[in-house]
């Protein structure tokens, strides 16, 4: 039954997708310039994740804390204006922007044709990526480096699929069945390396310090962007200026190294 | 329309299968010999009260037949580690199945042990057999000879019982097959396959097991 029902169910996802487009296209010319309105209004609305630790979770005193929310609150102090939070899932953040209800939304959004299609991005001001991690002593740079060695991954996990693809022959894969044995068969010395997520050895890092995690290569590079709505030049350009500053002068270094335990990347 | 059933996805890594098959055998193999050695060291402990080695088989029967199966392996392969004992899976996986093996077959040939009426062995030792003689001849072949068929059900629930070790990552059958389904999600026909191929190794084991116990522990008629 559900193999014949999809084509349709994505048909009228399509279809969809494309209302939201021509109605976003519609509001963009029709309201026009949402940065001379979050000045005027001294308000900046952000919608940001509370269910995606170390992004955007909510913290023992009930606020949201996180990475995308620091970045939303440094964005709001150099436009000069007062922060309101707006707590989205990851269906319905872009849907957000469209509509006008957010101004912005930075919510570890990756980039894609589709979205790109319906929103206008930001320069990258997070890192988020799929790589090989190990202990900080072994040096590791290129998935030819594997050779003989032995990394485990969560079966069927896109690290799983890429991994397979580029390790050399002699390397030893070991598939565990979910992330924690995974993570439990590094921290007990079982396997040399893992694949996984730089969100997860972050989390790792923070929570043990049986065997520390380091980024080794890269496996698939998915950087965080901030969404804008589309056609929106002034906010976007302002919002460029803002993530470049911060780059130049460390503030977004210091984000980094809070929530995810690592030096932002040299080439983010 | 219905789901459309296609096995070619499934057959065509048939090599990875086969090779999961001979690992979950080669498995059972050495944990059904060394599993039910331990077990005879065991019953022997237990029913002849050897101190302190019967209480000492006795907790280590209690502490396994009342724990899971997959804790025992998750203890050795993730826990021990800590202590400073690391193995490989292969290893990890071998040694899961002989101590469990191990604490079954205590109490099962301890059954056929103690069913052994106290006169044969003054018999034995009236015709002045040996102790080892009287051990081999008297005590552990009427005891296997009656506790065979619940031996031979305890190694191929064990050979059943092995497909978790696929969660230490060790390549036996059920993680070719979780393997071969996390590329195709061809769901159904993957555990199709596999389920049949368990049916037929249990049957197989189960007669292989049979007859060498009929040639080798019952004896042919005289």
């Amino acid at each position: 039954m559900t193999t014949t029902r999809r084509p349709f169910l994505r048909s009228l996802c399509a279809l969809a997708a494309g209302l939201a487009a021509s109605a976003t296209l519609g509001l963009a010319s029709a309201h026009a310039d949402v940065l001379a309105n979050v000045h005027k209004n001294g308000t900046l609305r952000v919608a940001v994740p509370q269910d995606f630790p170390p992004f955007g979770s909510v913290g023992t005193d009930l606020k949201p804390r996180g990475y995308d929310i620091d970045m939303a609150n440094l964005i709001g102090k150099e436009l000069g204006v007062k922060v309101e939070l707006i707590p989205v899932t990851s269906t319905n953040r872009v849907p957000f922007l469209t509509t006008g209800k957010a101004d912005l939304v930075i919510s570890s959004l990756g980039k894609n044709a589709e979205r790109e299609a319906v929103i206008d991005f930001s320069t990258a001001y997070a890192p988020f990526f799929n790589g090989v991690f190990g202990p900080t002593d072994v040096k590791l740079a290129q998935a030819g480096e594997l050779a003989g060695k032995t990394v485990g991954v969560t079966r069927g996990a896109v690290e799983d699929l890429e991994l397979t693809k580029i390790a050399p022959a002699s390397t030893t894969i070991k598939r565990f069945e979910d992330n924690n044995a995974t993570i439990s068969a590094y921290l007990t010395g079982q396997v040399q390396f893992i694949a996984t997520g730089n969100v997860v050895a972050a989390a790792v890092n923070d929570m043990t310090k049986l065997r520390r995690l380091d980024a080794k290569f890269l496996i698939k590079n998915s950087p965080c962007y901030v969404g804008i709505a589309k056609g929106e030049t002034a906010l976007t350009a302002k919002v460029n200026e803002i993530i470049a500053k911060a780059k130049q002068d460390g503030s977004l270094d210091a984000i980094a190294q809070r929530w995810l335990n690592a030096p932002l990347p040299k080439d983010l | 329309m219905a789901y459309q059933f296609d096995f070619a996805p499934v057959l065509q890594h048939s090599d990875l299968l086969l090779t999961g098959a001979a690992f979950t055998l080669a498995l059972t193999a050495v944990g059904a010999v060394l599993g039910i050695g331990l077990g005879i060291v065991g019953a022997l402990c237990r029913a002849w009260k050897i101190s302190p080695f019967d209480r000492l088989f006795g907790l280590y029967v209690e502490v396994i037949r009342n724990t899971p199966f997959l804790v025992q392996l998750f203890f050795i392969f993730f826990g021990l580690p800590s202590l400073g004992v690391k193995m490989t899976e292969w290893h990890a996986a071998v040694l899961a199945m002989v101590i469990n093996l191990g604490a079954y077959s205590t109490e099962i040939i301890r059954a056929g042990i103690q069913a052994t009426p106290r006169g044969q062995i003054e018999a034995a030792s009236s015709l002045a057999l040996t102790r080892l003689q009287t051990f081999r001849h008297v005590v552990l072949r009427p005891a296997l000879t009656r506790v065979w068929p619940a031996l031979v059900s305890q190694v191929i629930i064990v050979m059943l019982g092995s497909s978790v070790c696929s969660q230490i990552a060790a390549e036996e059958l059920t993680f070719a097959a979780n393997f071969i389904q996390s590329r195709n999600f061809r769901a159904f026909e993957t555990y199709f396959v596999t389920t049949a191929m368990y049916f037929v190794m249990a049957l197989l084991i189960r007669q292989l097991l049979m007859r060498l116990g009929q040639r080798f522990i019952v004896g042919r008629p005289r």
